[in-house]
């Protein structure tokens, strides 16, 4: 929303001070505009659209640009394919768990690298940083050979465990970034006024940090809900999650286009909300202070 | 300490004396909250990275000196340590320059365009009115929020050959033939494809950081520049782009971090058995483990991929660790 309100304002003020000769630059920029709203959205509208078409009229050779008739049926095949809640629940809960772990021990993380000064806490950051730069695709040899040697390949605790090196060094940079933007001088004011360190902690710095918590956490559990190539590699077809689920649209006959869209908009669209829910605040914690640096 | 002492000289310390008890309490106070508190907050959290990330990162490095295929997964035979010899295999296959050179042009492409399509339209942003605005935000957030394997599933269908809608659309300008073409033919204009489904999931992100970092330039020194009679150019080059350089630099190094290490857009697109033509380092890693069974030769792959990454890496942290400091 600030993003949106700041450069209104200039805008504003460019137009005031530009007056008659702005405002037929305007129209031009706006037609842009549009176009990039058409080029960006297209594929997501595309996607409804043929969701929510008659199968027959997906493979119309000369497909109309707008909604035809309007039909679920396309999501009901899609439900009776492969099974859609049982990867769904296995998705929940792998992603819940990394989530709730990943907050637990990331908050004290990332409360340890912002209000302790202690040694080796610079290494520690850069540990934390280039731990994340890892490619997660380089990983999963040896990640499968481990959870394959702790007989863990095939168990959902497995890609729980698995998930935590992505979600893990995310979460304690980005409540790092939420806990140094709360002024240190209110716990040292609640801690003047008798409260113990801890004390402190509970009844100032955490409802202050509780909005970038719930954003952390469903940023993460989005990226675990996301993620594709562990969930492939470390669980077997009976136990596939969400992601996996959506590749069994495609067999050896072909694949089945609308059902396959109607399926991507089911495992999409709560994502997408949820996304847009946190977006804004995740985006400000990301980049605080870059232009200052 | 007698009363008479401490009586004008202690209402004043507490006043300039509370920030210590943070950073620095005094030695004989607290010993509890010294040294070891950080530790032991840090410790779960080391742990669980020790275990899921450390060993399986020294593992890689061992697994890539050693000869490890099927037998040596069930345990049939030891693995042994053969030095060096997976690297020169590696090295020494023409196929594997191939792809290295594929990996680096493909990303290359990613980064670029994701560059300058997001500073284009993070400018545009600035110019359009606020209804075009929250529009293009809405499509932004919506492509940036949908899940790769969904957006490359969407992809897959947009570009399909027979009922593909961007074939039925170029068709029907005039004198274009193109139902029926099928645009994975060939490994160029396949990744062309996957490239242009990376960009578009790539492209939200910078446009909105960048947006919030465009709200910081000063509009005082942009007017400035413009009395100064430099153009809209020059005062894009002079003023903009300086101010926004640490967000660029930070953008542009995790974009290529990411852009090397794109492996489910081509999997799934190419519905998980690339074609040699369509291997990118991730995938050909991928491919030598589970597919040919060498699992050491895959890992002297991944290996690789990450030494290549190293110096982009090293840009990244110090421009993060500016940030930091300045906290």
């Amino acid at each position: 929303m600030s993003t949106i309100a700041t450069s209104g304002r200039s805008g504003g003020k460019i137009a005031a001070s530009g007056r008659g000769r702005r405002k037929s630059g305007r129209l031009g920029w706006n037609l842009l505009g549009l176009l990039v709203f058409v080029t960006a959205g297209f594929p997501v509208y595309w996607m409804l659209n043929t969701a929510f078409k008659p199968a027959a009229d997906a493979i119309d050779p000369d497909p109309s640009l707008l909604p035809t008739a309007l039909t679920l049926s396309n999501f009901g095949r899609a439900l009776d394919i492969a099974d859609f809640w049982g990867p769904v629940g296995r998705s929940l809960i792998v992603s819940l768990a990394v989530v709730v772990i990943g907050m637990a021990v990331g908050l004290l993380a990332a409360l340890a690298i912002s209000r302790f000064a202690f040694r080796g806490r610079k290494i520690v950051i850069v540990g934390i940083l280039a731990v994340q730069m890892v490619p997660l695709v380089a990983m999963i040899i040896p990640v499968f050979l481990l959870l394959n040697d702790l007989g863990q390949y095939d168990r959902l605790t497995g890609l729980i465990i698995t998930y935590l090196t992505f979600i893990l060094p995310f979460t304690v940079w980005t409540l790092r970034g939420f806990i140094v933007n709360i002024p240190k001088e209110l716990e040292e004011a609640a801690m003047v006024d008798g409260c113990s360190r801890t004390g402190a902690f509970v009844r100032v710095v955490f409802p202050l940090l509780a909005p970038g918590m719930v954003a952390t956490s469903v940023y993460g559990f989005i990226q675990a809900w996301n993620e594709y190539l562990y969930a492939l590699m470390l669980l077997s077809q009976k136990n596939q999650t969400a992601t996996v689920w959506l590749g069994n649209f495609t067999t050896k006959h072909g694949t089945e286009y609308a059902p396959m869209m109607a399926g991507s908009t089911m495992m999409a669209v709560p994502i997408v909300v949820l996304f847009l829910l946190v977006q804004r605040k995740m985006a400000a914690g990301l980049t605080a202070g870059a232009v200052k640096g | 300490m007698s009363a008479d002492t401490t009586t004008p000289a202690k209402v004043p310390p507490p006043r300039q004396a509370p920030p210590p008890p943070l950073l620095d309490a005094p030695p004989g106070k607290r010993p509890s909250s010294g040294a070891g508190t950080p530790w032991l907050l840090l410790a779960p959290c080391l742990g669980i990275l020790a275990l899921v990330l450390g060993y399986p990162l020294v593992r890689l490095v061992t697994l890539s000196f050693q000869e490890f295929g099927q037998s040596q997964l069930w345990g049939f035979k030891q693995a042994e340590s053969v030095g060096f010899d997976n690297f020169t295999k590696v090295l020494g296959d023409s196929e594997f320059w191939a792809v290295v050179v594929r990996t680096i042009v493909f990303a290359a492409g990613c980064v670029i365009f994701t560059m300058v399509a997001g500073m284009l339209i993070a400018l545009l942003l600035q110019r359009v009115s606020g209804w075009v605005k929250i529009l293009v935000n809405i499509a932004l957030v919506a492509s940036w929020g949908m899940p790769i394997i969904v957006a490359t599933t969407v992809f897959k269908w947009l570009f399909d050959a027979d009922y593909g809608i961007l074939n039925a659309l170029l068709s029907k300008l005039p004198g274009v033939e193109m139902i029926g073409h099928n645009w994975f033919a060939s490994g160029p204009q396949g990744l062309a494809v996957i490239m242009l489904l990376v960009v578009w999931g790539a492209v939200p992100f910078v446009v909105i950081t960048l947006s919030a970092g465009l709200t910081q330039v000063p509009k005082e020194m942009e007017e400035a520049a413009r009395l100064d009679g430099a153009g809209a150019w020059g005062v894009f080059r002079y003023v903009t782009l300086p101010i926004l350089k640490p967000i660029i630099v930070m953008l542009t190094t995790l974009s290529v971090i990411w852009d090397m290490g794109v492996f489910p857009q081509v999997f799934v697109m190419r519905n998980g058995h690339p074609e040699a033509e369509f291997q990118l380092l991730t995938t050909y890693s991928y491919d030598r483990a589970f597919v040919v069974n060498d699992y050491a030769q895959g890992s002297a792959i991944a290996l690789l991929t990450v030494v290549l990454l190293l110096g982009v890496v090293a840009v990244y942290m110090r421009q993060m660790l500016k940030i930091g400091d300045v906290e």
